[in-house]
């Protein structure tokens, strides 16, 4: 994941081309707020001031061609990219108005408040149970086994998988359907009850089916939480998010509601994007 | 009714709103005790790497410390009057010195007349002094007949005492002997045959008669029973024959077998036993090798004991899977579109191999030779066994088939001697096979970054 | 002689390179794209095919002869001056026969060792010129006909790359016969000891004493070849080895792939990799000269009495020697680990402990302990450390203070300086190889199988 964000090509364009700085309808509480973030691999830039509120239990999707920086945004936002040695963060991003970055954040407490879903499926070698209770058991979520169980019940009937797994809790996560992994994996990251939801492609390496069905999910999931999805297909981004943000080689160009973005984009690069003049 | 329904709206929002109070003292606590462990798991990490660290510092400081006095010798200087009537000049070689050298030295301490002292005197010298007056007359027969003045060694026990290794007195062995309070009874060091030899020594150095120049001997002596004049050329020799050998043997041969293992072999139930089995020999303990070695090429070819092509063989053996390992990493290492393009001009597959992929994995398979070969010089066990641990008093008979002794071979040797001198010898010998395995494994890795390539 | 040989061979073989390419150009007349291969590859086939048949002849020549020689020798000494002679003293007729054949005449030899000592020197002369004479022949009869058959349309250069895939091949089943060799050498020796010592007294039995008396009239111990005492100090110096090992080799493989710096590993790997290439000798030394004193003196002053060759030290050092071993199949395991799975555990809000031991360490295990198992064979089948640090006699004991011996040992002590293979105190040496070779190779086997099924699991 990190190698395709460290290998992107990034150019300077000659104009200046953040977006605008699109304001949410008031009414919307703010979840996340990023000011001026940029992010260096080395000596790349690879996000260049980006500037993005998220708001609330509403879904954001990421769009922009590969290597644009929409999943080394995602990664900052629960601090992923500090496993990178060579990752350089700066900027402002606020989760209920308090820096991430600052000194006393905790990075566990913070990763168990943003959840994580990734591109492939990366269930643990372990069983489907111990999967999903995984979370519960290393933040104490639990105080004994019977609340335990409820926790990694509920997850999984909220991520849709239990009835397809309920005789088989002790069997390894491996052993899944790519589809059924992905939504063991979601389920992994509701239980651990976050408050924000990180997506990287979460559908990419899924057949058609399956990827209705995690859609489909997403959708139920935005009652709950505030999700953040970077995707590959802009019908994707169309059908489960409110909102719209689109990249472009490391540029925030344009953020707006889904349904402007796609049919009255402001930004010409957004609009090239969309028709399908590069991608 | 309204209740069941409150209820239920509650318990939807349980779930609903899953918000874990990350502020209590409950989640403060549980997340410091579980920094606190990955502490624990950093610090008992680092504590490993310290360790290993240190036991490498303890292993070389430890031999620089008792190897590091072998590098120079005490030598007395003494005058010799080459005496014309005792010294065959036709045949220089063949006279005997050690009474004349015995006399030289004696003559500085003419208080001492008892036959019993001188002899005692006497053996301040090395014994081995007399072969050193011997060779340079050999050398300057013009100078017979005259007083020359030579740097003689001092034997063992002089020339530890005189480096600091060995005390004059030690702890008697009685009732408190475990107990170190200084206050124990001392007496003479065994190794010193009376009060008389130290106050001799004692004489010479009032004389300012030592000295402590470079041992070259250490270089360029072979072996010897005595520690001061024993040197490493004949067991580096010997080496340098069994790493002939095993190279001449290994490295074709393990550059066609890997070369038909990656480029040419079907993959058919043949090569997979091939594989199989070099994975295997790379794993089998070397005195194997020696048995191998000590059954087949002596017992039933009866090649003779002893000497570096048999061992040169056994090391060759070992050596292969190791050369065969890495010379098939180097060729998989090369683009398959070289080869496309070769072939595509029509050059046969051998010729793309030979031309073309070969040379470029060169740098690949050299490294992996010199690492492979690295590992041959270090090894002991199968020469061990074939007898490679002659001793090896010159380096004037030395071939392929003539019985011979190695670098590692002569650090057991001296290991298992006796002599204080041997010990400082022993670590001396292995600060200087380190050294060639260091050097060794440099070239390797300059070559490797030399002629690395990115594809 | 034979080195002589070798350079006429030479010769004979650069000759036909070059006769080869000279006939390529004359039947070529000046028109080389008419010739089907390159002469390069024509002159390359007649030197092919004159040296490496003479060479392989000449070769497998000299190392029959003498065994043939010596067959031819004693079958023709006289019948009645052999009768009754054993073994041992019909070889020592052999060796005084050849050395009074090369000239070593040592007092008054029997007239019949200098009769057959002169018929010897005769049939060696004999078998020398022969071989060299045929040797010669079968050269020039090979570069005359090969040369011949140059045409425009011979195929030469597939010639020569057929001749090549020969020798490739020969290469590649060099190592399938050295494992053969290994295996057939010690099974027949360990027969032939087998003969001697029943089979289950060698491997049940609790008592080793191999020191029987080779001369007679030679006072040593009763001979006994139960193998069990030997094993158990093997394997109480491998515990403790691995005891060593194991916790710091891989807590200092965790420690670099997770925790250290980019620098720090840059720094501390190579120093790792020293401790890993320093000869066993060495460590065997250090064995004796550091480790075996101090733990000497250590035990003296908690008032316990340590062996100087305990099987403590032995293993302690050894164990030294395995931690970069350990250290560097776990980092590779730990590494090997799909970063999906790391970032999964990190995305949940693991800590690093947590991360490397519930999530790393599992899916690291296959890895790890099929590094551990090679170690376990490495420990069992090291020599050089045990020579120089541990006992040599066989107790029966599982006191890691007091001094054990080892396989290895046992194999060195009863080999040096003696080479006569009709004892049962060599042969016995055989024996325990091939129990280590075959206990070594189940390890190794078991442990690669760990490793390739594992390897399946990921890609």
């Amino acid at each position: 994941m990190s190698e395709k964000a460290m290998n992107m090509n990034v150019e300077t364009p000659k104009e200046p081309v953040n977006a605008m700085n699109f304001q949410l309808p008031k009414e919307l509480q703010v979840k996340v707020k990023t000011r001026d973030v940029n992010v260096h691999y080395g000596e790349k830039q690879a996000l260049f001031d980006i500037n993005l509120d998220v708001p609330a239990n509403h879904v954001v999707s990421l769009i922009g061609p590969s290597g644009c920086g929409k999943s080394t945004y995602l990664r900052c936002l629960n601090r992923m990219n500090d496993i990178i040695d060579i990752a350089r963060v700066s900027g402002q991003i606020e989760l209920d108005g308090v820096d991430i970055y600052d000194k006393n954040i905790d990075v566990v407490e913070l990763r168990a408040r943003v959840g994580m879903v990734f591109q492939k499926p990366n269930p643990f070698p372990k069983s489907i149970f111990d999967n999903v209770a995984y979370g519960p058991r290393i933040h104490g979520l639990a105080d004994n086994k019977t609340e335990l169980e409820e926790i990694v019940v509920t997850s999984l009937q909220k991520a849709g998988l239990f009835d397809e797994v309920k005789d088989r809790l002790k069997d390894s996560g491996t052993g899944l359907s790519g589809g059924q992994q992905q939504r063991l994996c979601i389920a992994r990251a509701i239980a651990t009850k976050p408050e924000v939801i990180l997506m990287d492609e979460p559908a990419s390496a899924l057949d058609p089916i399956a990827t209705a069905v995690i859609e489909e999910l997403i959708d139920e999931l935005r009652q709950n939480f505030t999700i953040i999805i970077v995707t590959h297909s802009m019908q994707q981004a169309a059908r489960i998010s409110q909102y719209t943000a689109f990249f472009h080689l490391g540029y925030l160009v344009e953020v707006g509601d889904t349904e402007q973005i796609f049919t009255n984009p402001v930004d010409r690069r957004t609009q090239d994007y969309i028709t399908g003049r590069f991608g | 009714m309204t209740d069941i329904l409150d209820h239920q709206i509650a318990e939807r929002d349980k779930l609903a709103n899953p918000r874990h109070d990350w502020a209590s003292d409950n989640a403060r606590r549980r997340i410091k005790r579980r920094y606190g462990r990955d502490r624990l798991l950093r610090i008992f990490g680092l504590g490993a790497v310290i360790t290993a660290l240190m036991l490498l510092a303890i292993l070389i400081a430890s031999l620089t410390y008792t190897g590091y006095v072998a590098f120079y010798t005490t030598k007395v200087k003494v005058e010799i009057f080459l005496d014309p009537q005792k010294i065959d000049r036709e045949n220089p070689g063949k006279t005997k010195y050690r009474k004349m050298t015995k006399q030289a030295f004696n003559a500085y301490f003419p208080e001492v007349k008892n036959r019993k002292d001188k002899r005692n005197l006497s053996k301040i010298l090395s014994s081995g002094a007399q072969y050193i007056v011997r060779d340079y007359v050999v050398s300057h027969p013009e100078l017979i007949g005259q007083t020359v003045s030579l740097n003689l060694p001092l034997s063992d026990p002089f020339d530890q005492l005189q480096k600091g290794v060995i005390p004059r007195r030690i702890d008697a062995p009685g009732k408190n002997s475990g107990k170190n309070d200084g206050n124990g009874e001392k007496m003479l060091n065994p190794r010193f045959k009376s009060e008389k030899v130290l106050v001799w020594f004692d004489t010479l150095v009032a004389r300012d008669m030592l000295s402590s120049p470079f041992s070259w001997e250490l270089f360029v002596n072979a072996d010897s029973r005595f520690p001061e004049l024993a040197g490493l050329a004949g067991a580096f020799t010997g080496s340098l024959l069994a790493l002939l050998v095993c190279f001449l043997i290994s490295f074709p041969v393990g550059i066609a077998a890997a070369i038909y293992l990656e480029e040419f072999a079907p993959k058919n139930r043949f090569t997979d036993f091939v594989e199989v089995n070099i994975n295997n020999l790379a794993a089998v303990p070397s005195v194997v090798f020696g048995l191998l070695a000590l059954a087949v090429f002596i017992n039933f070819f009866g090649l003779p004991r002893s000497v570096p092509l048999v061992g040169g063989m056994a090391l060759a053996l070992m050596t292969l899977p190791t050369i065969i390992v890495s010379t098939r990493a180097a060729l998989k290492a090369v683009p398959p579109s070289i080869r496309e393009a070769a072939l595509g001009v029509g050059a046969s597959r051998h010729e793309v191999v030979l031309h073309h992929v070969l040379p470029l994995a060169m740098p690949g398979i050299l490294t992996g030779t010199i690492i492979g070969l690295a590992q041959a010089l270090g090894e002991t066990a199968p020469l061990l066994l074939i007898g490679m641990n002659a001793f090896i008093p010159s380096i004037e008979n030395l071939g392929l088939m003539e019985p011979a002794t190695a670098l590692p071979t002569q650090i057991f040797a001296w290991g298992d001697s006796p002599e204080r001198g041997f010990v400082s010898r022993t670590s001396a010998a292995i600060l200087v096979l380190i050294g060639f395995l260091v050097m060794m494994n440099l070239v390797a890795i300059y070559l490797r970054q030399k002629f690395e390539r990115k594809w | 002689m034979f080195g002589s040989l070798l350079i006429i061979l030479l010769t004979l073989s650069v000759l036909g390179f070059y006769l080869g390419r000279q006939k390529a150009f004359v039947v070529a007349g000046g028109k080389r794209s008419q010739l089907h291969s390159r002469p390069l590859y024509h002159g390359l086939y007649v030197a092919a095919l004159v040296g490496i048949p003479t060479l392989l002849l000449s070769l497998i020549w000299v190392f029959l002869q003498r065994p043939v020689i010596d067959a031819l020798l004693l079958q023709s000494l006289d019948p009645k001056a052999i009768t009754g002679l054993s073994i041992a003293e019909l070889s020592l007729l052999k060796s005084e026969i050849k050395s009074v054949a090369q000239g070593a005449i040592f007092g008054d030899p029997k007239p019949i060792v200098i009769e057959a000592a002169d018929r010897l020197n005769h049939w060696r002369e004999i078998a020398n010129w022969a071989m060299v004479a045929t040797c010669i022949a079968i050269g020039l009869i090979v570069l005359i006909a090969t040369r011949s058959k140059i045409a425009r349309l011979f195929r030469a250069r597939e010639r020569v790359e057929h001749l090549l895939d020969l020798l490739m091949i020969a290469a590649s089943v060099l190592a399938i016969l050295t494992t053969f060799g290994i295996v057939v050498s010690l099974t027949i020796e360990s027969l032939r000891f087998f003969d001697r010592i029943p089979f289950f007294e060698f491997i049940f039995g609790l008592n080793w004493e191999p020191q029987i008396p080779i001369r007679e009239g030679q006072v040593t111990g009763g001979g006994a070849f139960g193998a069990i005492p030997v094993y158990v100090g093997t394997f109480l110096i491998a515990l403790i080895a691995m005891l060593v090992a194991i916790p710091i080799g891989l807590m200092a493989a965790i420690y670099l792939s997770e925790y250290a710096s980019r620098k720090m590993r840059a720094i501390v790997k190579p120093l790792l990799e020293i401790l890993a290439g320093i000869p066993t000798v060495v460590y065997g030394f250090f064995a004796v000269l550091i480790v075996a004193p101090a733990m000497r003196n250590f035990g003296a002053m908690l008032g316990v009495e340590i062996a100087p060759n305990s099987a403590l030290a032995a293993g302690a050092v050894m164990g030294i020697m395995l931690i970069p071993f350990i250290s560097s199949f776990s980092d590779d395991a730990i590494s090997a680990v799909p970063r999906s799975l790391r970032e999964g555990a990190y995305g949940l809000g693991a800590t690093k402990s947590e991360t490397i031991i519930d999530v790393l360490l599992p899916a690291a295990l296959p890895g790890i302990a099929s590094g551990i198992l090679l170690a376990v064979s490495r420990a069992i089948g090291e020599t050089m450390i045990v020579v120089m640090a541990a006992g040599i006699i066989a107790t029966l004991t599982f006191n890691p203070l007091a001094p054990v011996t080892t396989v290895t040992v046992q194999i060195v002590t009863l080999l040096i300086g003696d080479s006569e293979f009709d004892n049962p105190k060599t042969l016995a040496a055989f024996a325990l190889g091939l129990t280590l070779f075959l206990l070594t190779l189940a390890l190794n086997v078991f442990a690669l199988r760990i490793v390739r099924k594992y390897r399946e699991q990921y890609d």
